[in-house]
């Protein structure tokens, strides 16, 4: 265990800590009193790496990362997973916009809320499938562009005053999946985008994540299961394709 | 002082004490520095409510002055115009740097002024007679430039990080029951004193982030009105806009923030009839105050504070409430910076106003 303390620190001088006592082969990394420093575990390639932060992240946490765990003991704020290419990220709390913004492998594990435009351009490729688990709810344009990947939105801090996601579901999605917990208002979805039973296969997978999910955050598995899902997936394989150009 | 130029988008910040309780700046700065790279040196302000508790019946008119030449054409028009209960220089601290000259003057239209004696100003209005001043001011006399022109408050702004204009003003010898900061990353604009935020009119003042696209559909709205542009950057129309629909027209925030950032065509047509009429009557009428493209706003008005998004969310806004103080912020760490253990943290939604205003006792307290 490495302790940091980052309390007034500017963000490059911190990576640059970071950085150093990875270098220098430690490899569970404590880093208390954070707020607001950017670029955390960015571009970080070591996979055995943990990194846990006490305090408000700055933006881009985990940006084009490659192996490490992060853990967030509070709220992130935006770009959280930005390009990230493998590792984990955990955060205790709730996430601020454009989660997983073109993210292309690993996983990411919100405890509560995402802000708007979650997943936007997340994509896949080959044996590379980012999944990003929500447990809160989320604001509009979830899933916009979104190319690739597995989303699992849990909705389980929904209330009369914060709906289960936002307007303009799926805007621009052409591929991956996202899985909705509980009943989705089919006015929110965008008009390329449609809604589908999961299958077997789908159930698979949901179960596993959100198994995980419940591991993490010490939630009862069989109660976030209790409800069913709906799956929003592209209507064709190329929605878009007559956009621009008119098709046959 | 090295810049970072690597990061962009302009950095905002808020607060306002609902028990009109009264702080020093320090905060408010502390909290704006911490998202220093999200401007790049070249414009920070600040905006003040409840600073001259002494002269809370006089307009406070902060102005810069390019050269003396303008201050002495500018003081000799305001002495024509207006009583001047009492003016200097404005406290600052030394800076290396080249900058204008700022003066503060606690004034009142005379009684004459504003009835007989004056043929530009035609009105039974104060209110009224100082925007018309201001507009004056700012078109006709160069090298004047009127910063703030309220009452019981003020602007503090200049090119510079926020830290530094904040040193130079002296922001941290004020108190205020709110205040809103700007750091600013200027890009279609020159980064010169009089275009950093708050753009200021009468009590409101506004700090921005984000472009108005459209700029040039809203000055052209507005010069119908006799509001001129004069400050080269886009954020001075909302200042303007504000002033005509909550003061001229008297409409609520919660319609203004409608006519600012208003649903798509494609909501409206999914609501009911009453609401869809509302909507589409707001379109109609106000078009031409619609502001197009990115923006989170933080507007700092008598009594009160608001914040707002675009219509699409397309920049931050993070609030908070600790007791009786609400926080807004361009980033959740401003506020934690200078706030620990608060009682709530949001995101408010796109296009929906947070409206936050000053309790009835706290209002006659700071303004009665």
């Amino acid at each position: 265990m490495y302790e940091i303390d980052a309390k007034d620190v500017y963000y490059r001088k911190l990576n640059e800590t970071i950085r150093d006592a990875i270098r220098n082969h430690k490899r569970d990394l404590i880093v208390d009193n954070v707020c607001g420093q950017y670029y955390i575990g960015c571009g970080i390639s070591e996979p055995d790496i943990t990194i846990t932060i006490n305090g408000v992240p700055g933006n881009d946490l985990g940006a084009f990362m490659n192996g490490p765990k992060i853990v967030v003991h509070d709220n992130a704020q935006d770009g959280v997973g930005n390009t990230m290419n493998g590792g984990t990220i955990i955060v205790h709390g709730s996430v601020g916009d454009v989660l997983a913004y073109s993210m292309r492998g690993g996983s990411i594990y919100v405890e509560k809320d995402a802000g708007y435009r979650a997943c936007i351009h997340m994509k896949a490729y080959k044996d590379m499938n980012p999944t990003v688990v929500i447990g809160g709810c989320s604001g509009a344009f979830m899933g916009e562009y979104m190319a690739g990947g597995t989303l699992i939105l849990l909705g389980l801090t929904q209330s009369k005053e914060k709906p289960l996601t936002g307007h303009y579901l799926a805007t621009g999605m052409h591929g991956g999946a996202i899985f909705i917990r509980g009943k989705l208002n089919e006015d929110m979805l965008w008009s390329e985008a449609e809604t589908v039973e999961p299958s077997k296969e789908d159930i698979k997978s949901i179960s596993k994540n959100v198994k995980e999910f419940c591991k993490i955050f010490k939630i009862d598995y069989n109660r976030v299961m209790d409800e069913g899902f709906v799956k929003v997936q592209p209507k064709t394989s190329r929605p878009y394709g007559d956009l621009y150009i008119p098709g046959p | 002082m090295e810049l970072s130029k690597d990061i962009s988008g302009c950095g905002v910040a808020g607060f306002i004490n609902t028990d009109g309780s009264l702080i020093s700046g320090i905060d408010i700065v502390d909290s704006i520095t911490l998202m220093k790279d999200r401007g790049n040196g070249l414009g920070a302000g600040f905006a003040a409510y409840g600073i001259y508790p002494d002269f809370k019946d006089f307009y406070a008119l902060h102005i810069m002055y390019d050269n003396e030449q303008a201050r002495k054409i500018t003081e000799e028009y305001l002495d024509r115009k207006l009583h001047i209960e009492q003016h200097g220089g404005m406290p600052t601290r030394p800076i290396k740097k080249k900058r204008p000259i700022f003066f503060v003057y606690f004034v009142k239209p005379r009684e004459q002024s504003t009835k007989v004696e004056s043929e530009e100003f035609r009105t039974d209005e104060e209110d009224e007679f100082i925007v018309k001043l201001v507009m004056y001011i700012n078109e006709k006399i160069d090298g004047a430039f009127v910063v703030s022109s309220g009452k019981n408050m003020g602007v503090f702004k200049g090119v510079g990080f926020p830290d530094e204009i904040a040193n130079f003003f002296r922001v941290d010898e004020y108190k205020a029951f709110c205040w809103t900061a700007h750091n600013r990353f200027p890009t279609n604009t020159p980064g010169w004193w009089g275009g950093a935020h708050p753009f200021s009119l009468l009590g409101w003042s506004v700090v921005h982030n984000g472009e108005i696209s459209s700029y040039g559909a809203n000055k052209r709205y507005l010069e119908m009105y006799e509001y001129k542009c004069t400050q080269k950057t886009d954020t001075e129309v909302i200042a303007y806009l504000l002033d005509l629909l909550a003061r001229r027209h008297n409409l609520p925030f919660e319609l203004i923030a409608k006519i600012f950032s208003p649903p798509l065509w494609s909501e409206i047509k999914k609501m009911d009839d009453e609401k869809r009429n509302l909507y589409t009557t707001l379109r109609m009428i106000y078009g031409g105050a619609l502001l197009n493209g990115p923006f989170s706003i933080i507007v700092g008005f008598r009594g009160g504070m608001l914040g707002l998004n675009d219509r699409i969310k397309l920049r931050p806004l993070v609030a908070a409430r600790k007791g009786n103080t609400i926080f807004m912020a361009s980033e959740e760490s401003a506020i934690r910076y200078v706030a620990k253990n608060l009682d709530e943290v949001w995101m408010p939604e796109a296009g929906e106003p947070i409206i936050v205003k000053l309790n009835e006792e706290a209002y006659k307290k700071v303004y009665g």
